[in-house]
Formats: C-alpha cells, sequence, structure tokens
C-alpha cells in the first residue's frame, strides 16, 4: 500500500513536488500522468526513500520513507527512467548481482530469475552480454530486476515505452496477474491508453500538485460531464434535432444524425427512440461516443493553466 | 497467457515496531563490509573486462618494473664510475616508489569513471533504490576503485624487487623502508581515490572531473617529487628504523584520507547524487545566500529586522550552533596553555629574566617607555589579531578546521610558557595578571570563539546536517562565520586593542607599584 501526506519536495527555490496526497491500496494500480517536468519521477524517488521529502510523510508497504529508507527500497521494485544495465556483464549475472544486494539465497535468485525471464520471452537472453540486448529487452530485462525479489510495491516508470506491441502486453497482462495478488503498482506514463486499461485510479500531476485524481469514470464524469450518445438514422432527421432538446442536451446534429448528452441515458435513450419510431425516422445505430483519458487528461490540464493564468 | 507464479513468498510488510533491532559493532562492520563487497566485486570483474584498464595495468605491472630495474642498475653503475655510489643507491629506492606510484594514478581514473561516469549517465539509479545504504555503496565504491591499480602497484613492486634482489644489482634494502614505500602507496592510492569522489561531487561530467583532478594529481606529484627528495637527503635514509620524514608524511596522509573519506561519505548519499545539481556557477545566489545566513536568527535564514534582534537574536543562534566547536577549542586552548607552561619547566627551554627587584628599579623608565608610545601598539594590535583570525578562518577552510586548531592555540602556548617563565623566575603573580587580563579576557574570548568558528565552517563539511546538502551547510556555516566575525571578533578585537594599548599598561604599572 501506499499512502502520501502533503509530499513536498524543494530544490533550493524551486518546489519540484507540492503537497501531493496519494492512497494505493493494496492490489490496485494508480497511474500517475503528467507531462516530461511536471514532479513523477521526484515523487517516485521520495517513495523510494533516494530523495528526503522537504515536508510531508509517504508510506509505502507499511515503512515511513524518512524513518525507515532500507525497509522501504527493501518491499519496493522500481523501474527507473534510466535502466542503469552493466553492459559487460550478462543476463544471469546482472541478476544474480542484484539478488546478492537483495540478500536472495542464490538457488533461489536463479530460480526466480529463470521463471521471469521465461515470463518476458528473454529466456534465450540469459547468457548473452547485455550490451547485447535490444532496447525493449533491456526493459524488459530491468523490469525483471524490479520484480526479482518479489516485492508488494511496484513503482514502474514508462514500464512498456520502448516496447514492441507484443512486449508490451506482455508487460501489461504480468501487472494484471501480479495485482491479483495483492501488489500495489504505481505507474508513471505517457501512454494513456495504457493507464486506461491497467488503472484503477489516475492521478494527473502538474506543476509539482495533483490537479485531478480519481477513477477514470469519476474523471470522465467530473472534466467531460455527461456520456455522449450519437444517434444515426436512414434518411433525414428534419428537425427531429430541436424535439429532443426539451428531453435532453443536443451538442450537434447533422442531416442524418444527432449528438446529445444525458445524466441517465437508461431512461433517456430509449424515450429518445420511442420519439424517433413515432416520428417514422428509422435508426440504425444508438450508441455512446467513447471518450479517451486522452479526452480527460488534456481537459484537466487545460483547465489548469486557465487557472494558472488567472491567478498570474 | 503465462501466469506469474511466485517463486517466492510475498515480500510482505513486518510492521516496524514488533521487529527487535539487535546490533553491535562488530555485526555492523560485517553486514556493512559484505554489502560493500558485493559492489566491489561486481565492479572490479566489470573493470577487469575492460581491456582499456587491463592493459596498462598488464602493462605497469609486469613491463615497467623491469625498465626500472634496468635503469637503477645503469644509473647506478654509471654514478659509481664517478665515485658517486651513493646516488645510485639511493636512486633504487626512489624508483620502487615510482614503479608504485604510477599503477595507482589509474585509480584517480577508475574513480572518476565510477563516481562521476555512473553519475553522468543516471545508471547508478537502480542501485540508489535497494536497500544498500550509503556507506555500503561509498565504501564498495571505493575499494572497487583502489584494488585493480593496488594490485598492479604492489604486483610491479614485487616485479621490481625481485628484479633486484636476484639479479646482478642484489640488492637488500632495509625492511621498513619497504614497508614505508608499501604504506606510502596504499595512503596515496586512497587519498586520490577519497579525493577524486570529493571532486566529482562538485561536477555532473567526466570532462569537468577530469579537468578538476589536477587539484589531486598535481599536489600529489609534489608530494612524491618531495618524498624523493627526502629519501635521497635524508640522515637517517638507510636506518633500520625507517626515515622519521616518510613517517611522518604517512601520518599526515591517513589523516587527509581520513578526512576525504569522511567527506567523499558525506557527500556520497543519494540526495547529492540524483538531486538537481547543475554545473552552473552561482556567484549571486550564493552571495545572497551567505548574506541572508550572516543575518539569520533561526535555521531557515529568517533575517534579524534590527541592530537589537541581531545581537539578541541571530548572534546567540549562532553561538549555539557552534557550542561543540567552542568546547573543543577551549579543551584544545588549556592543552595549549598547559603545554606552554610545562616547556617554561624545562631548564633547557627556559627565558633568563631579570629578578623581580631589578624590574621594579626599572620602573620609572616602563612608565615613560608605556605613555610615549601608547598610541603606535593599537594600530599594531589590531593589524595583528585581525590577521590571525583571518588565516584562522582561510585555513581551517581549506584543511575541514583542523588548522583553525593550530593557530590561534599558538597564543595560548606563548601565554602558557610566557606565565610558566615568570612564575619559575619568582615574580609575584598580579604583575602578569595585571599585563594580562584586562584585555586578555576579550581577546582570548574572541579568539576562542574565532577557531570554534573557523573549525565548524571547516568541519561542517566533512559531516553535513542530516537532511542538509554539503554546499548548503557550507554556505550556512560562512554566514554564521560572518556573523560573529563582524557582531562580536571584530568589534571584541578593537576593544581589546583599546584596553591593550591605554589600560592594561596602566593597571601593569599600578600592579608593579604596589611592590
Amino acid at each position: 500500500m501506499i499512502e502520501c501526506h502533503n509530499l513536498t519536495k524543494d530544490f533550493g527555490t524551486f518546489r519540484a513536488v507540492d503537497n501531493i496526497n496519494l492512497t494505493v491500496p493494496a492490489g490496485s494500480v494508480l497511474a500517475l500522468l503528467g507531462a516530461n517536468g511536471a514532479g513523477k519521477t521526484t515523487t517516485v524517488r521520495m517513495m523510494t526513500s533516494i530523495l528526503q521529502p522537504t515536508s510531508g510523510t509517504a508510506r509505502i508497504a507499511g515503512y515511513e520513507v524518512s524513518e525507515s529508507p532500507a525497509e522501504v527500497r527493501a518491499h519496493v521494485g522500481v523501474l527507473t527512467e534510466q535502466h542503469g544495465l552493466y553492459e559487460r556483464m550478462k543476463g544471469m549475472d546482472y541478476l544474480m548481482f542484484f539478488g546478492r544486494v537483495y540478500r536472495i539465497d542464490p538457488h533461489e535468485t536463479r530460480r526466480r530469475a529463470s521463471s521471469l525471464m521465461e515470463q518476458f520471452g528473454l529466456t534465450f537472453a540469459l547468457d548473452k552480454r547485455l550490451g547485447e540486448y535490444s532496447k525493449g529487452m533491456k526493459q524488459k530485462l530491468a523490469l525483471v530486476r524490479a520484480m526479482l525479489h518479489n516485492p508488494p510495491v511496484l513503482l514502474l516508470d514508462e514500464p512498456t515505452s520502448a516496447m514492441d506491441p507484443v512486449s508490451a502486453k506482455q508487460v501489461r497482462d504480468a501487472i494484471i496477474e501480479l495485482q491479483k495478488e495483492s501488489r500495489t503498482f504505481l505507474i508513471t506514463t505517457h501512454n494513456l491508453t495504457e493507464a486506461q486499461a491497467l488503472a484503477n485510479k489516475i492521478a494527473i500531476i502538474r506543476r509539482g500538485r495533483i490537479i485531478a485524481s480519481g477513477t477514470f469514470e469519476e474523471l470522465s464524469r467530473q472534466f467531460v460531464g455527461d456520456p455522449t450518445m450519437e444517434l444515426r438514422v436512414k434518411g433525414e432527421l428534419n428537425g427531429f434535432a430541436k424535439e429532443l432538446s426539451d428531453m435532453v442536451t443536443v451538442e450537434e446534429s447533422g442531416v442524418d444524425w444527432i449528438r446529445y448528452r444525458t445524466a441517465q441515458p437508461q431512461n433517456d435513450n430509449p424515450n429518445v427512440l420511442r420519439q424517433a419510431m413515432g416520428h417514422g425516422i428509422e435508426v440504425i445505430t444508438l450508441a455512446p461516443v467513447t471518450k479517451t483519458l486522452e479526452d480527460i487528461y488534456l481537459r484537466v490540464v487545460t483547465e489548469d493553466e486557465g487557472k494558472t493564468e488567472d491567478l498570474s | 497467457m503465462t501466469t506469474i507464479t511466485p517463486p517466492l513468498e510475498l515480500n510482505t510488510t513486518t510492521p516496524p515496531s514488533t521487529r527487535k533491532i539487535v546490533s553491535n559493532p562488530l555485526t555492523d562492520f560485517r553486514r556493512v563490509m559484505g554489502n560493500a563487497l558485493i559492489i566491489t566485486r561486481r565492479e572490479v570483474s566489470d573493470s577487469f573486462r575492460d581491456w582499456r584498464i587491463l592493459a596498462p595495468i598488464i602493462i605497469l605491472t609486469f613491463m615497467f618494473p623491469f625498465l626500472a630495474q634496468f635503469v637503477a642498475t645503469q644509473f647506478t653503475n654509471y654514478v659509481d664510475s664517478f665515485g658517486a655510489r651513493l646516488i645510485g643507491e639511493r636512486t633504487v629506492p626512489f624508483l620502487l616508489m615510482i614503479v608504485g606510484f604510477f599503477p595507482i594514478s589509474i585509480s584517480l581514473v577508475i574513480a572518476l569513471e565510477t563516481f562521476v561516469g555512473e553519475k553522468e549517465r543516471r545508471s547508478l539509479e537502480p542501485l540508489l533504490s535497494t536497500p544498500l545504504t550509503n556507506t555500503e555503496l561509498y565504501i564498495g565504491k571505493t575499494l572497487a576503485a583502489m584494488i585493480p591499480p593496488l594490485l598492479s602497484s604492489f604486483g610491479g613492486m614485487g616485479v621490481y624487487m625481485l628484479s633486484l634482489f636476484f639479479g646482478s644489482y642484489q640488492w637488500r634494502p632495509e625492511f621498513l623502508l619497504v614497508v614505508q614505500i608499501l604504506i606510502l602507496t596504499g595512503v596515496q592510492a586512497l587519498v586520490m581515490v577519497a579525493g577524486a569522489v570529493v571532486v566529482s561531487s562538485q561536477t555532473n561530467s567526466t570532462r569537468a572531473a577530469n579537468l578538476l583532478a589536477s587539484f589531486i594529481i598535481i599536489p600529489m606529484a609534489l608530494l612524491i617529487q618531495g618524498e624523493s627528495i627526502i629519501m635521497f637527503m635524508a640522515p637517517d635514509a638507510e636506518s633500520p628504523r625507517g626515515i622519521g620524514a616518510l613517517w611522518a608524511i604517512i601520518i599526515g596522509m591517513i589523516v587527509v584520507a581520513v578526512l576525504f573519506l569522511r567527506v567523499g561519505n558525506s557527500i556520497f548519499n543519494r540526495e547529492e547524487l540524483l538531486g538537481n545539481i547543475i554545473d552552473r556557477l552561482n556567484i549571486r545566489g550564493f552571495f545572497g545566500k551567505v548574506f541572508r545566513y550572516a543575518r539569520a536568527v533561526d535555521a531557515s535564514g529568517t533575517p534579524a529586522k534590527n541592530i537589537v534582534q541581531f545581537y539578541t537574536k541571530a548572534i546567540p543562534y549562532s553561538l549555539s550552533q557552534i557550542r561543540p566547536a567552542i568546547k573543543i577549542t577551549g579543551i584544545v586552548f588549556i592543552i595549549a596553555f598547559v603545554a606552554g607552561a610545562l616547556v617554561a619547566m624545562l631548564p633547557a627551554y627556559r627565558l633568563p629574566l631579570p629578578s623581580q627587584d631589578v624590574l621594579l628599579s626599572a620602573r620609572g623608565q616602563l612608565h615613560e617607555f608605556v605613555f610615549r608610545v601608547e598610541v603606535v601598539p593599537m594600530g599594531f594590535i589590531i593589524d595583528q589579531n585581525i590577521r590571525v583570525v583571518i588565516l584562522t578562518f582561510l585555513l581551517g577552510t581549506f584543511s575541514f578546521g583542523v588548522m583553525g586548531l593550530v593557530i590561534p592555540p599558538i597564543t595560548l602556548a606563548v601565554l602558557g610558557y610566557i606565565s610558566g617563565t615568570v612564575f619559575v623566575a619568582g615574580y609575584n603573580p598580579i604583575i602578569l595578571a595585571g599585563s594580562i587580563l584586562p584585555h586578555g579576557i576579550i581577546e582570548l574570548t574572541v579568539l576562542l570563539i574565532a577557531s570554534a568558528s573557523s573549525l565548524a565552517m571547516g568541519a561542517v563539511v566533512t559531516r553535513p546536517p542530516k537532511g542538509s546538502t554539503v554546499g548548503h551547510a557550507w554556505t550556512v556555516r560562512l554566514g554564521d562565520s560572518i556573523k560573529l566575525f563582524i557582531g562580536i571578533i571584530l568589534p571584541g578585537l578593537l576593544i581589546a586593542a583599546v584596553i591593550e594599548s591605554i589600560i592594561t599598561p596602566r593597571i601593569a604599572l599600578w600592579a608593579l607599584g604596589m611592590m
């Protein structure tokens, strides 16, 4: 479990992270989204006790980052922005080295390393030097390293950024499986589709502050509004859109289509269909217009930019 | 899809409150060294996989010693033909030192690569995310930077000695001289590696670090030259107990190495390594910060609003910050005074003084002298004391505060010596008290604060307060020192000088008049 209360980090006069509050229960995934330099990496570094918070607290896997840094690091697996692989070492040697650092029995390290490498399709590369690994292979090996000591909390910085689609899916599947085992994940990413697919909760960080957080549905409702529906018909609508505006909020319409917003689609959609058929309109489709995390993200960031400009 | 079945039990949390921490120094040491050696082993084997490191090590271990042996034999034979065999003989141990020094200079390159290179590539982070402590990482990397060059160095020295021992030269060196050279080589490697860490803290690029490394290699080269002169010219160059001056250098180098290691250990922390440090000289920002802390009433740098607050809050705050240094300096002052007094007790070092009766008979002349020149000493005293204080600060800054504990205590030692001499001469103590105490109470207090401030400023680099970077801690301490200098030391010295040149002579004469 991850809990942060008013977590703040200053570098001299620059405030990199500003009073962050986050809770990620065991067995869930939080996606931390934000532009470059928004404070994601600094937040993760505080959570791994690499950087000391200027103020506030963070409790990771039951340990306070300022009081028990070694325990925190022992219970956290980190995939860092820079993988920091030793190019002259072989894959297995590299994992054995980290096994020793984490004080894992060598036999157990070997077994676990083999299992994880097999999981990520890297068994063939165990005896290859890391300098010969492709970018995606290096990324997967770094992920294996982060999981090697079986940590209850995993902090992953751009876990699939350098990977091909197949490898990225392997990693996503692994995260979903590990999540079922009550592991806690914090993922920072620019891949919003991936975040939407994996995360139970999303937090958007800008200039060191969390400007929005919640489930996808909560954020969608808060920032994009009620669900939007699209009705497509055979022939022309002939002023039907005007009639609908008493019932729902019509956003836009064309000759044979109409988009409306409704807070209660389960009640309003049947009424819309009934009315259309009453007018002899033949309905081809009535479907929700999909809102993506990208829509939400852009809306949140734009709103915050507006607020910042107003303040300044 | 293959599912991951964890082969290990989930690394679940043990509540901190239920864990019993059993610790003793030996266990802690073994744990620290055990963890450090994990790093060392990996880095050493990594170094030995790099032909750019391996090639010079092999050449310097197996080829250079034979070249040095050849030079030693040829040179000895050459100077021998002019009847100067001694010069040749003394070249042999000198070349032993050189054979050892060349490989250890590689340790500087490895250290800069290990510390700055990793910092530059940001490849340290995965290691920093492990439970290893900063000290374990530091020791591990320091040993890794030292071991390959030292192996090469000792290997090369072995080859050199064996070739001279069993070759035509039949060299039979003094055992302790060889031990001295071996120790010197090891300590010099340690100083260079520890120094490289300090240098690396000031930069994020290997290019800049290599440039800054000249601050290590040049003094080290000068030291080698000094050592070679000692080996040639020392009167005890062939003593079975080794060369005295080299023992002194060894001790000095060990002190420097320990100080560097302490500084390096405090610098080598996660915060400093991954903080957003930029290679940019911000002079304005630096002076702004110093100015702020020179007026600060607390740790956050809140400035004093007026002179009253400066003296009632800012100065007491800074004094409280250097309290441990004041205690240490006080003890050193007392030791210096007692040492000076004890020296005066030794007949060989005693200053011959006239008897008290002779002094009393010259009272009139003394009176005339004191009142004729009373204005002149004031400027001289101020100038002299300020110079001592500034020198104390400057030298303290560059010696981790050590020199701050050397210069002012000299005054105390002299004072102790004079007191001892006067006491032995049988003078009435009131004469001495009257001649020193009126201004001495202020002057010595001020000197104590200056010395302690210099010590605190130099020493903070070796152990910055928790949560503070070395740079910030030093800047704050510099601000404190300036505050104390302006607020107490300078006015104190001025007052003491006025008292010393006007009031003290009158009290001294009054004391003499009482006799």
